[in-house]
């Protein structure tokens, strides 16, 4: 197997929206203590009991934000292939998946190895590498991709 | 006051980080987990600058004895991997690989108006319904 990357698609832009969701969590982790999960904070929100307003407004955020994108530069165009039903049972298995492991690419992969968590290290591996997985037999055996 | 401006504020940075790395485009997502194929490798870049800065962040709240709210500064304390986290991880990872949407930027693309995302964020609330259903069984 030979690893080619492809260096036509490479953004190094991509850099700074990373260091900006670096910023994003320690605004809310200094600023008011709590870690940037997102999974953990939009379900905190079908929690009608539980939910804080700061956690009903970051994810305010997070919706209006292609619109303060949109201000400065045209969105993104985004190229979908995927049909309904990949959308639904992909959908399902984020929605089950980040609650029971307690987390996703912002609560573990950010947040929790900032922290050095071994407990996170394992889930960012575990969920990189499946999804490595899903890809490679969904692109190039079943043709899903 | 402060503390849902605080939170608004590192919502929309947030999801402007994932606009401005190409997290929200399905396309550049599966490009970066098709290792064996043409490997678009930029969001390794997401992960390094959002950990460097986090780092830091983590180091420096490590050092304070509060928030700038006042309230304490709250950090997972959980450190068991169990078979919870490894299952819950794994099917995570295949979801996000079969169509390159996780949270965050399902989230964003619904304030994008991407249709696909009126399907996926539907999808993922009856997921996460579905665990919390499932949870007290779980033990």
């Amino acid at each position: 197997m030979n690893i080619q990357i492809d260096w036509q698609a490479f953004t190094p832009i991509s850099l700074v929206g990373g260091l900006l969701l670096g910023v994003a969590t320690v605004i809310l982790l200094l600023g008011i203590g709590r870690i940037a999960g997102i999974s953990g904070i939009f379900s905190s929100l079908l929690k009608p009991k539980r939910v804080e307003a700061w956690q009903v407004l970051f994810i305010v955020g997070l919706v209006v934000s292609p619109v303060l994108y949109g201000l400065v530069k045209p969105l993104p165009a985004i190229e979908m292939s995927t049909s309904l039903p990949l959308l639904i049972g992909a959908g399902l298995l984020v929605g089950f998946g980040t609650r029971l492991g307690s987390g996703c690419t912002s609560g573990h992969g950010i947040c929790g190895n900032a922290r050095l968590s071994p407990r996170s290290m394992v889930a960012t591996v575990t969920f990189m590498l499946f999804g490595m997985v899903t890809v490679y037999i969904g692109r190039h055996f079943l043709g899903l991709i | 006051m402060l503390k849902n401006m605080i939170g608004l504020l590192a919502g929309l940075l947030f999801g402007l980080g994932l606009l401005i790395s190409g997290m929200t485009d399905p396309t550049k997502v599966q490009g970066f987990l098709d290792v064996f194929g043409a490997w678009d490798i930029s969001l390794a870049l997401v992960m390094g600058g959002g950990l460097i800065v986090a780092i830091t962040g983590v180091q420096i709240a490590r050092l304070q004895p509060t928030s700038w709210i006042g309230s304490s500064i709250e950090m997972p304390t959980t450190t068991v991997i169990n078979k919870k986290l490894l299952i819950g991880a794994m099917l995570f990872g295949i979801g996000w690989g079969l169509v390159g949407i996780c949270p965050g930027p399902g989230i964003v693309l619904l304030g994008a108006g991407q249709w696909q995302a009126y399907v996926f964020i539907p999808a993922m609330i009856v997921g996460m319904l579905i665990y919390q259903w499932f949870e007290p069984k779980l033990g």
